[in-house]
């Protein structure tokens, strides 16, 4: 913190428990104006609830909150918007049936009477530029009808805007994870110029370079405490790995393997819906295939009409065996939350927990309890709810149900969106071990990291596979010169 | 006390106390008298909610959105339909009752053709089917009440000790449906659609092909209560399924099954049942007039549902 800047919040001996689990115990947080303050740790650290409980959706049960120095006793959402405190969470909280000048609307009750429609598109899409010049977002479009990274950068630049009441701090949850590299940075800089106009941020990732290279400090939490608190420069990437608890970044064992295509059988092969020229993505049995590229550029799109070819055939698109697929956008496309934790990952694999005509509670439960221990769900009750788990674990019970289920093709849609390290690093060794045993695995990611786990890379752009790279040849520059390049795709493609 | 408690926290048993409390309030009224015939009639009343509720349950737990509101029609043509096929000849009663278990599963394929094929919302499609089956039903009939052969009328009178032969029937189906529910396939299934259409597409649920099937089985149910209500009251008629529309969604939800879908309750549609039934032979008992039961039975119901729901609002 710069010397005497005044202090926006003040946070003393915050504690939130829910039932026996104490997501908080007892947490200081100071951040000063102007301040950029990056909050890390493993998923279930409370750095969620850390956060509610600024934003005001949250109560905590002990401990004090001060803002700009006067005492909150009756802190809630609506105090917090008025002391210019504001909030990008992970779960998007647009309403998707809205415009996006609709939804800017919903924050600002200043834009009130006749023209509130145009104030709220001018004020919308000015921040939009400012922020993420090029964004291609038109203020009129329905956010249902937006890709999640266009709804994020909608969300950022939302709590970004100003109308009546003041804007002090604002925090950023994950708000990178599904922002493609190109965005993202833009994001940072942009975080950066807002300092300099003095508004606080409070920035929440898993990726730690952007962490250390965007915040002037670093807080780190470990269930429910705050263990270290120092300027950014003090810290590499090793000492907050290691100060997480977290497991550390194994490098060069991904490099090690490397194999010849085309030694197992063809299981996969799928070509874009608007492909030219004759690219197609192709996996052979044991396989780990990477889909790169920025977001949103037709990786999914492809993902879920191989997919859909498990049921109804298509053109185009050749499957071999049967399909499963992990959903990264887990509220939308992956969770039952009404279900327990044991049946969400039994739902993929019903036919197999039959015992003569009926299910078996006890192979649902063998089931997941074998995959409890083999992925690492922490709980102390697979018959808990799905929505009693962190969203780490949450992710980790997708995993589980694609893997237990006799799928022998695994479909991934950038599964890793806001998952801790740890968990990760986890999820790799598995997805290797299980190609290992000859599983195929179609992985889109918009993390360069990930890509190194792959044997094969297709780099994507405007629904098209613009590059197709093996893993010796795989670079972060090729993949990102391919996926902005113009001109230079054509002639691969022909080449091909 | 744990047994208690453990009772108390199943949603189904609201219905079963408040089945009981009615009752009590109706024999306290006549200070005991009837009160072993009340049950039986109300047993013998309840089981025609419960065969068309179960269907419905299954189609609400396909999520928001989703009811059949073509049940009264179907009801009624597939009455028609069983007693004609039946011609009061008691050598017909089984062709009569394939007759109308597949008139109403043309009924419920069809209601799902409409929502498929033409993408019309469930509430509308199944409103605007019921209106042509009503007409069919209209013109097949033509208002003409035939009587059911005599056996068919007699079997679903018989009685064991005051319990009447449909309702134990209509236990055991209720039985097996909640087997269906938790315990198959196609019940996990439909719970599955219900919190999340995509995700359990996503799953691997052929989600169309439960649909599908779900429209069909409420169909079909309609179907076979329409045969039996003609049997029961000794003729068939085009209004005979009328109450159903109302009854067969408020005994779902009376019965803790959730109308925004995914959670699903089959012995709390006996209970709700058999307050519904009780409650009007209560008020009849108190001698109310027919507006005033109306009236009582519909904000008995409101606050029914609200008491049920409040726990609910908390996710």
């Amino acid at each position: 913190m710069s010397e005497g800047s005044p202090v926006i919040v003040k946070l003393d001996g915050v504690e939130r428990h829910f039932g026996a689990v104490r997501a908080l115990d007892g947490v200081d947080l100071v951040v000063g104006a102007g301040e950029c303050v990056g909050l890390v740790g493993h998923n279930g650290a409370g750095k969620s609830t850390l956060m509610h409980i600024l934003a005001g959706t949250g109560t905590p049960d002990r401990g004090t909150i001060a803002i700009g120095g006067t005492l909150e006793t009756a802190y809630s959402v609506a105090r917090a918007q008025k002391l210019g405190i504001r909030c990008v969470f992970q779960e998007l909280s647009l309403c998707p049936n809205l415009t996006v000048t609709e939804n800017t609307r919903i924050s600002h009750a200043a834009l009130k009477g006749p023209g509130w429609r145009q104030r709220s598109t001018a004020l919308i899409r000015a921040k939009l530029d400012e922020i993420f010049p090029g964004h291609g977002i038109d203020p009129s479009d329905v956010v249902g009808d937006l890709a999640i990274g266009q709804r994020q950068m909608v969300e950022v630049a939302r709590a970004f805007t100003v109308t009546d009441e003041p804007l002090r701090l604002v925090i950023l949850d994950e708000p990178t994870s599904s922002l493609d590299a190109h965005t993202a940075g833009q994001l940072l800089a942009f975080i950066g110029r807002a300092r300099q106009q003095g508004i606080s941020t409070i920035l929440i990732s898993h990726v730690l370079g952007e962490i250390l290279s965007t915040c002037d400090r670093v807080v780190v939490m470990r269930d429910g405490r705050v263990v270290a608190s120092d300027t950014a420069s003090s810290f590499d990437r090793d000492r907050l790995v290691g100060t997480m608890g977290g497991a550390r970044h194994r490098d060069g064992d991904t490099a090690t393997r490397a194999r010849t295509r085309g030694q197992t059988p063809v299981k996969v092969r799928a070509r874009p819906r608007n492909q030219q020229g004759s690219a197609e993505l192709v996996a052979h049995a044991g396989e780990i295939i990477g889909l790169a590229g920025l977001a949103g550029h037709g990786q999914t799109r492809l993902l879920l009409d191989i997919y859909g070819a498990s049921t109804h055939r298509r053109p185009g698109v050749e499957i071999d065996d049967p399909v499963a697929l992990v959903a990264g956008d887990r509220q939308t496309d992956g969770i039952f939350p009404l279900w327990s934790i044991a049946q969400n990952i039994g739902i993929r694999s019903l036919a197999g927990l039959k015992r003569g005509w009926l299910l078996s509670a006890e192979r649902e439960q063998a089931l997941a309890r074998a995959w409890q221990a083999k992925i690492g769900i922490r709980t102390p009750d697979l018959d808990n709810n799905i929505l009693s788990l962190s969203g780490g674990n949450q992710q980790k019970v997708l995993f589980a149900r694609a893997l237990g289920s006799d799928a022998r093709i695994i479909l991934m849609d950038d599964p890793m969106r806001g998952v801790d390290i740890g968990t990760k690093l986890e999820v790799y060794d598995l997805i290797r071990a299980e190609a290992g045993k000859g599983r195929t695995f179609l992985w889109y990611t918009t993390e360069m990291d990930e890509l190194s786990h792959c044997d094969h890379v297709y780099v994507f752009r405007n629904g098209r596979i613009v590059a197709d790279l093996a893993h010796s040849e795989l670079t972060e520059e090729k993949v990102i010169q391919s996926s902005f390049e113009e001109a230079g795709d054509r002639a691969r493609e022909r080449a091909s | 006390m744990s047994a208690i408690r453990t009772l108390l926290a199943r949603p189904w048993i609201w219905s079963y106390i408040g089945a009981l409390i009615v009752w009590l309030a109706a024999i306290t009224f006549t200070g005991g008298y009837g009160a072993g015939g009340m049950i039986t009639a109300a047993l013998s009343l309840a089981v025609f909610m419960v065969i068309v509720g179960i269907g419905q349950m299954f189609v609400i737990t396909l999520g928001p959105g989703n009811v059949d509101l073509s049940l009264p029609a179907n009801i009624g043509l597939a009455s028609a339909v069983a007693m004609k096929v039946m011609g009061g000849s008691n050598s017909m009663i089984a062709v009569g009752l394939i007759a109308a278990l597949a008139s109403g599963m043309a009924v419920g394929a069809f209601n799902y053709l409409l929502i498929r094929a033409l993408r019309i919302p469930p509430i509308i499609a199944t409103l605007s089917s019921s209106f042509i089956v009503l007409s069919i039903d209209i013109a097949y009939g033509r208002g003409l009440q035939i009587k059911p052969p005599p056996a068919f009328a007699d079997f679903t009178n018989i009685q064991f000790f005051g319990v009447p032969i449909l309702a134990i029937g209509g236990a055991i189906f209720a039985f097996l449906a909640g087997i269906a529910l938790q315990r198959m396939i196609y019940g996990r299934s439909v719970l599955a659609i219900g919190q999340n259409m995509r995700a359990a597409w996503l799953a691997g649920i052929p989600v169309e092909r439960i649909r599908f099937f779900t429209y069909t089985l409420s169909g079909a149910l309609g179907g076979i209560n329409g045969a039996l209500l003609a049997g029961y009251f000794r003729g068939a008629s085009v209004d005979i399924g009328n109450e159903y529309l109302l009854s067969s969604i408020a005994v779902v939800v009376i019965g803790g099954t959730s109308v925004a879908g995914g959670k699903a309750n089959v012995p709390g549609i006996w209970g709700a049942a058999l307050f519904l039934v009780l409650l009007l032979t209560m008020l009849n008992t108190f001698g109310v007039s027919a507006g005033v039961r109306l009236l009582l039975t519909g904000l008995i119901i409101v606050g029914v549902i609200t008491a049920a729901g409040g726990q609910k609002a908390l996710r």
